[in-house]
């Protein structure tokens, strides 16, 4: 197969049979059934599809109801509104969810030989090649990407703000950008120690080493190396998204929706989605940076090794099995991660702007650069 | 000059942890997620949801006394029970029912209603009308919500349809009533 092709397939699964699919299906499952759960409800059930009962009691035709009925609603643009930037507002939001995923690997390199695991959990392709089958976009700066991609959604938050022509968006818009930037600053920081003990920015180096066992039986995630890191890491993010207890920029009870008020059918759509696809990614990059990725514990390209290799795995698993498990992984991972956020934003109460301002500067970033002090001295003296 | 009492109320100290709220909103997290889980338990019955759903949960649960739409009791050859008196017409605050009374061929029968209608979009459902009947023929206690409609001519209910959803009352004329088991359990 031609490499375009596969880069092709790779897009379409990737992106559209895992993100899209997911962030869609979240605003039902994740928002409202999820929610209906804690609170004792039902949650949506009355919508049909294929006649009664098909799916009904988990919400999902509702979804595709929502779907049909945000593209058949009026498209309004307010008067004053500066046509072309209200209208490049949304994508400006929405694609960048989607192309920080280039980088994201759902499992290790294809090694089309045969695959060896030597000491130090090192595997070893023999009589083949790697073959990159499971990453749209195989670059070793791929952090880099990452966050340099995701950072653009405040320009469509901003604009969308400015466009609008509305006292409420322009509020909304300046919360968003100032939140936004702010929490940007704490990530990178708090990722800055990762960085340092890795010595990677290739997502899929990173979790290879994070196979690696920590005194002799515990793999080596990176939320054993920097619990810290990773805490700060995941509020931030959570602020990042713009989700509860963080939705300052479009808090109902004083700017009726932010800087999405003006906005109508699909262009609103389009700016949840957003939201919903950046809480997945959120979640892809905690699964991957702390928790190993597409590691599964104690598997390796051959099967289980309990302790330090010997040559001969302890549980010895086919390769394609191996394959399976760990994409799998990776994807349980980042669902599990996307279900902790949705907890906690039906867990806490929404913060006052200034709460989260002080929370953002005064007491994350303190913690991120004190860890990044410590993790420093230690990489230094051992 | 007497001196003012002032309480002072021992303020609650915020330790270091609860200031931190780390551990408060584990707490937090831990109460809604065993929710979640509870919600989740495939035996409905173990779960704390109050939600009861109408059309498929049915109206057992319902007290005897809910109202719900109207039917019209038959006598014992099926004909309606009614007499056309204009009590439930006269008391219905919300003048929803409109009664035609006509003749009726047998003599001991002074009236029946010819044409009997409820304007269901103006009914309130208060009931007075099953009050005021002097010979139970007008009944609420069908366990049918009044349904949301598109067209607003459905929402009128003829003579002939509420007798279908009626059934035989043997209640004697003049307000005694011989409670029949059957009949009152619908």
């Amino acid at each position: 197969m031609p490499e375009w092709l596969i880069s092709l397939i790779k897009i379409a699964v990737i992106v559209f049979g895992f993100v899209m699919a997911v962030a869609s299906l979240l605003t039902v499952l994740g928002d409202r059934k999820q929610s209906a759960k804690i609170q004792n409800r039902m949650g949506p059930n009355r919508a049909q599809l294929f006649g009664k009962g098909f799916l009904q009691n988990t919400g999902i035709p509702h979804f595709i109801a929502d779907g049909i009925k945000m593209v058949l609603k009026e498209n309004t643009i307010p008067d004053g509104a500066n046509k072309f930037l209200f209208l490049i507002a949304p994508m400006l939001v929405f694609l960048p969810g989607l192309f920080a995923w280039a980088t994201i690997p759902f499992m290790d390199h294809w090694c089309t030989g045969e695959i060896q695991v030597i000491a130090n959990h090192q595997e070893i392709c023999t009589g083949g090649e790697w073959k990159n089958y499971f990453q749209i976009m195989d670059i070793n700066g791929g952090l880099l990407y990452a966050f340099a991609i995701a950072s653009i959604s405040v320009y469509g938050a901003a604009i969308a703000g400015w466009a609008s022509n509305s006292k409420f968006s322009l509020l909304g818009g300046l919360r968003s950008s100032a939140q936004m930037i702010s929490y940007e600053v704490t990530m990178g920081l708090s990722l800055a120690g990762i960085i340092l003990l890795y010595g990677t920015l290739d997502f899929n180096e990173m979790s290879r080493m994070q196979g690696e066992q920590l005194f002799g039986f515990l793999p080596m995630w990176g939320v054993f190396l920097q619990p810290v890191a990773f805490f700060v890491f995941f509020l931030a993010g959570m602020a990042e998204t713009k989700r509860s207890p963080f939705d300052l920029p479009e808090g109902e009870s004083e700017l009726v929706a932010g800087y999405i008020t003006e906005y109508s059918s699909m262009r609103f759509g389009v700016m949840q989605l957003g939201e919903y696809a950046a809480t997945v990614f959120i979640a892809a990059l905690v699964a991957l940076m702390f928790f190993g990725g597409w590691q599964v514990p104690w598997l390796y390209g051959d099967g289980f090794h309990f302790g330090a290799p010997t040559g001969t795995p302890d549980i010895a698993v086919p390769y394609i099995v191996v394959v399976v498990l760990r994409i799998s992984a990776m994807i349980i991972k980042t669902l599990f991660f996307v279900w902790l956020q949705f907890m906690m934003r039906w867990t806490l109460p929404r913060f006052r702007y200034d709460q989260v301002m002080t929370l953002g500067w005064k007491i994350l970033l303190p913690i991120s650069l004190a860890n990044l002090l410590v993790t420093a001295l230690l990489a230094a003296i051992f | 000059m007497g001196t003012v009492d002032v309480k002072v109320m021992e303020r609650h100290q915020k330790t270091f942890w609860e200031k931190s709220y780390i551990p408060e909103i584990a707490r937090g997290l831990g109460v809604t997620i065993s929710q979640f889980f509870t919600n989740l338990n495939p035996k409905k019955e173990e779960r704390e949801t109050f939600t009861i759903e109408y059309p498929e949960s049915g109206t057992a649960h319902y007290a005897p006394r809910w109202r719900g739409q109207h039917r019209l009791m038959l006598r014992e050859d099926g004909q309606v029970r009614c007499v056309a008196c204009m009590c439930c017409s006269t008391i219905c605050p919300a003048n929803c029912i409109h009664i035609e009374a006509a003749e009726h061929d047998d003599p001991t029968i002074e009236k029946y209603p010819r044409v009997f209608v409820i304007d269901e979009l103006r009914c309130i459902v208060c009931g007075l009308c099953v009050e005021a009947c002097p010979c139970d023929a007008i009944r609420m206690d069908t366990g049918v919500h009044m349904a949301p409609r598109t067209d607003r001519s459905t929402s009128f209910h003829q003579r002939d349809d509420m007798m279908k959803r009626g059934g035989l009352s043997i209640a004697t004329r003049a307000g005694q009533r011989a409670i029949d088991e059957k009949e009152e359990s619908r």
